[in-house]
């Protein structure tokens, strides 16, 4: 009888694909680190596609100085992006070199721009979340994470006021600016459940100090949403069935495209310069 | 759109102590829109600590026409100029 078990050739294949390569004695995979990693996905994801969105209307904007002011959300975001993705591993690699499954963004920044005013609400749901997020991380236990948040805080409070802005103009304007800002609510309502979904990873990362809770300001942002609708004049759109899933790759068509757009350059020529 | 909107002289300071600087202008339906459209345009690289913005339309201007009886009686008046003064070795900064 072997004293040993038999090691069958799968066994072997399967190790060898690990990132140790199944070395004897290499270290245990290092769940906190996982966790960390992926969650500097999700913030990072979340800014570089809302990033490569808003850069869509490069040239396109409704006039120059929007086109100005839109472009400089855009570099905020992606300069947050850059960061969080440093985090979790090489940015570049992952922001040109993964597949849209691997993408950890919400569904609300994913969203196609549509008419100015539904870009314009998709940007203040998402700013006004992004806002409470990165003053909530600005106490975290991780440094980096604390510190990325802190910087991104006050480029985002300007993105908070401007979308807000835009909100109240549109609705409280004409009668066709009312009409399309409330499609471009109406059109992102479902989206937003998803910003305060807590998953197992995300409480691991919440008991340990690095990640905020997002429930914990639910009620601010909600009341903060009330307070502009107010002004704006316009009623807020029913809840409807809610769309989750982006946490977990799970994602709309419209990424693969946001992707196709982003991506094709680096994956043609993997070593360009310029 | 932005032929609906009015014109703004932008005004840009460099940083404390300094003047506000006039850097351009841009097109914005009201004044609070115009110092958003400001800060975008003219304050992308750190180029100021302070804005203003002022209706183009309340901006008076002197006649390019009248340059003559306005601004060349200035030119023989060499007087005018701090420069007839001899100045102490001792006295510095000026």
């Amino acid at each position: 009888m072997p004293s040993l078990p038999v090691i069958e050739k799968d066994q072997v294949r399967h190790a060898g694909t690990a990132p140790d390569g199944g070395a004897f004695d290499a270290p245990a995979v290092d769940a906190h680190a996982a966790a960390r990693a992926d969650y500097c996905l999700r913030l990072g994801d979340d800014a570089l596609v809302l990033g490569q969105r808003l850069s869509e209307w490069c040239g396109h904007a409704p006039a120059l100085e929007v086109d100005l002011s839109l472009a400089n959300l855009a570099l905020d975001l992606i300069g947050q992006a850059t960061h969080f993705l440093g985090q979790a591993g090489d940015a570049d690699q992952l922001a040109f070199h993964r597949d849209v499954l691997d993408y950890r963004n919400c569904w609300l920044v994913e969203q196609p721009n549509g008419d100015f005013a539904r870009t314009i609400a998709r940007q203040w749901l998402f700013s006004t979340w992004q806002h409470l997020l990165y003053r909530a991380l600005e106490s975290s236990s991780d440094a980096a994470i604390a510190g990325i948040a802190a910087k991104g805080a006050k480029e985002v409070s300007y993105h908070r006021e401007l979308a807000a802005d835009w909100v109240v103009r549109l609705g409280d304007g004409t009668e066709e600016s009312a009409r399309r800002m409330a499609e471009g609510l109406d059109w992102c309502w479902r989206f937003i459940p998803e910003l305060f979904e807590v998953d197992e990873l995300l409480q691991g990362l919440i008991e340990r100090g690095i990640a905020a809770d997002p429930r914990q300001f639910e009620a601010d942002y909600r009341a903060e949403i009330s307070r502009v609708l107010v002004e704006a004049q316009i009623a807020a759109p029913a809840d409807t069935r809610p769309i989750l899933g982006g946490r977990r790759g799970h994602h709309g068509e419209h990424l693969g495209h946001l992707l196709a757009v982003m991506q094709h350059i680096p994956r043609l020529y993997p070593d360009a310069t310029w | 759109m932005s032929d609906e909107w009015p014109l703004w002289e932008v005004f840009v300071r460099a940083k404390g102590g300094l003047n506000h600087r006039h850097v351009g202008s841009v097109h914005a339906p009201d004044s609070e829109l115009a110092l958003r459209h400001a800060r975008d345009t003219y304050t992308r690289r750190e180029e100021g600590v302070s804005l203003w913005v002022v209706p183009s339309a309340s901006i008076v201007a002197s006649d390019p026409a009248d340059s003559g009886p306005m601004f060349e009686p200035a030119q023989d008046k060499v007087y005018r100029h701090p420069t007839f003064y001899d100045i102490p070795d001792v006295v510095t900064h000026i």
